[in-house]
């Protein structure tokens, strides 16, 4: 184990993948020679050389519909999308196409992809830059969707998509990239565990966060301790598969929920997952199941209505200390 | 052109061969939808023949082909099991797709038929990428796409054009004009008469091409093939059709003005071939209906074989939807 950032994993990842596999290809805008807008493919230009990592024109619907060609033809493309917003923009691509492509051809063709799509708020980038994308892209059979949480999820997370042989799309945070944490020498992409850890062992109360809630979640999680509770905190670091084993698990022992997610109330995971773990921890639950999402409104831009947005680790912290005060 | 300058006789017969296969297809295929062994709709290319053909014909077994969901001929002409093809389009579990795509997804990865694309302009970009591989693989391959002159309006066409011409790659797009995106004719969607005219925004290459006469299409082909294999990058060929069936099979087609029709079915590209094969000395009236009844007879079985084949079992399709380990149950 070494600390590493975030950014660190996500460029090494793809390091060792370019090393690994011949038919790997890096694309997207400005990753080349420039080394990434978030300079999360910086170094791999001047390694690999431009037939290797390619700047792309802005183009999503032509280079994420070319990574399928890529793909399907013995090629194995690690795409990079500068904004998980922009997967509007190619959203057919990924959606009508990859998602559906092996099923459509009878299951008698394999789609070995992956989109690195970085999103999130919390950087005064607007509405239309400050998506996780988590709510686009988990409901669609065919695609698998990895959100890492932590340098080490970037680095296992990363290295098992890009092994894999159906197409994974990877939604990291901006807020995320410059965070350090214990990354793992080396890992087998078949032992990377695809679903949800647990990150804080806790009796009291289950939170389940994603990406940059998952470190609000365990700030929160040390402030409910000094008012003696304690709370279990699981980071859900992957959406599709939605593995509700761990978090079913743990509201065994606690018998209560609350998930932390960014995104806005209707539509996202939050969802998913609490009417999971009512069907499946029915007579394990004593408190309601508690949502702490965005608000019902796009990002805005003034910081203080940003910060307002996201839900903090004070918010947090009231949310669970009202439902376990019932 | 003569026909000898470009096909021997057994090419020529070949051609022909391929030509009434497609025909012959398409008329099954619209005859099982009437009695209902077609499911939803189907689209059929009868008339624009010459140009899957044409093209094909200038390829090489290692090639990679997109498509539409107009897209039986390049996958006839190819060479898909035609049993393959029909038990598909009725939904049976023997059809290249298990029964799973449908008309608008024949797909046969070892013919390098790598997709059929139901989208407007989606399968552009995934021929492109297919380009991608064979140029950075070295050996040759080329990659080449179909589609309508309405799918030159969609944005997925532009920036496949653009991303092509930029990198140079050896993919050839294959406009099949034939005068109607749906049911709304050219003039009213488009500005311009030419679809070949919009490859030189891209500093591409571009031919028009007479997409009836499999002559023509086949040299017009051969010329963009041999550019791309040689490393000199895309051409957009533009082949002037018509299709002589509906958009669907729910479509009349009662928007084409009158007369129109009967012009181009004089124009029949099938028509056409076998006058001059007679008139320029290459096949005789015997051995043209040989071909035909022999491949009428083939299409008859075929059809008939997919249409007694079994539906696919009502089963967990995780295993067609993922090709590698998909777990929702953990320890």
């Amino acid at each position: 184990m070494a600390m590493s950032t975030y950014r660190e994993s996500v460029v090494r990842a793809q390091r060792e993948a370019l090393a690994k596999y011949p038919e790997a290809i890096v694309l997207g805008e400005d990753i080349g020679a420039p080394g990434g807008p978030f300079k999360t493919t910086d170094g791999l230009f001047e390694e690999f050389g431009a037939d290797r990592v390619r700047d792309t024109p802005i183009s999503e619907n032509a280079f994420v519909g070319a990574a399928m060609g890529i793909a399907v033809t013995g090629g194995r493309p690690i795409v990079e999308l500068m904004f998980a917003d922009f997967m509007g923009v190619c959203f057919d691509q990924l959606v009508n196409g990859i998602a559906k492509h092996r099923f459509m051809c009878g299951g008698k063709v394999e789609v070995p992809l992956v989109i690195r799509a970085m999103g999130g708020g919390g950087v005064r980038f607007g509405a239309q830059h400050s998506q996780t994308g988590e709510s686009w892209m988990y409901q669609h059979p065919g695609l698998k969707v990895y959100c890492p949480a932590t340098p080490a999820d970037a680095y296992e997370l990363l290295t098992a998509a890009i092994a894999d042989v159906d197409p994974v799309i990877v939604l990291e945070h901006k807020a995320l990239m410059a965070t350090k944490g214990e990354v793992p020498e080396t890992v087998i992409a078949s032992d990377v565990h695809i679903g949800p850890t647990v990150l804080r062992e806790g009796d009291d109360v289950t939170i389940v966060a994603s990406l940059a809630m998952v470190k609000r979640s365990l700030d929160a999680a040390d402030k409910l301790a000094e008012q003696g509770i304690s709370a279990e905190v699981i980071n859900l670091r992957v959406l599709r598969p939605l593995v509700m084993g761990p978090i079913v698990k743990s509201l065994m022992k606690t018998g209560s929920l609350v998930t932390v997610e960014e995104a806005h109330p209707v539509g996202g995971w939050s969802g998913d997952v609490t009417s999971l773990a009512i069907t499946e921890a029915f007579d394990y639950l004593d408190t309601p199941p508690a949502r702490i999402t965005l608000p019902d409104w796009p990002m805005p831009y003034s910081p203080g209505l940003e910060d307002a947005a996201l839900p903090s680790a004070d918010r947090i912290f009231d949310v669970v200390t009202s439902i376990l005060s019932v | 052109m003569k026909i000898a300058d470009y096909f021997d006789k057994s090419m020529a017969a070949d051609a022909l061969e391929r030509l009434i296969r497609i025909r012959e297809f398409e008329d099954k295929v619209h005859e099982s939808f009437i009695s209902g062994y077609v499911h939803g709709t189907t689209h059929l290319c009868q008339g624009q023949e010459a140009v899957s053909v044409g093209t094909v014909l200038a390829l090489r077994d290692d090639d990679y082909l997109t498509y539409t969901y107009r897209g039986h001929g390049p996958c006839i002409a190819r060479g898909m099991s035609v049993e393959g093809a029909f038990a598909e389009i009725f939904g049976r579990a023997s059809g290249v797709s298990s029964g799973l795509g449908g008309s608008m997804h024949l797909t046969d990865m070892a013919l390098g038929l790598i997709g059929s694309f139901a989208i407007v302009g989606a399968g552009l970009p995934v021929a492109v990428g297919a380009a991608i591989t064979a140029q950075r693989r070295g050996e040759g391959q080329v990659s080449i796409t179909y589609f309508g002159d309405g799918a030159t309006n969609i944005g997925g066409f532009h920036e496949s054009m653009n991303l092509a011409a930029t990198w140079n790659l050896p993919v050839i797009f294959i406009c099949e004009n034939n005068l109607y995106g749906e049911y709304s004719p050219i003039r009213s969607t488009t500005p311009i008469d030419d679809i070949a005219v919009r490859a030189d925004s891209y500093a591409m290459p571009s031919e028009i091409a007479d997409g009836n006469d499999v002559i023509a299409v086949f040299k017009s082909a051969t010329t963009a093939i041999t550019r791309a294999r040689n490393g000199g990058g895309p051409t957009l060929i533009e082949y002037k059709t018509y299709r002589q069936c509906g958009h669907s099979r729910s479509d009349p087609a009662q928007y084409r003005p009158p007369g129109e029709l009967d012009f181009w079915l004089e124009l029949d590209p099938i028509k056409q071939f076998k006058d001059r094969l007679v008139k320029e000395n290459v096949l005789n009236e015997t051995e043209i209906s040989s071909i035909a009844e022999r491949v009428q007879n083939e299409i008859d079985t075929a059809a008939d074989t997919a249409a007694r084949a079994p539906w696919p079992a009502e089963r967990d399709l995780t295993p067609e939807t993922y090709a590698g380990s998909y777990q929702t149950e953990s320890v």
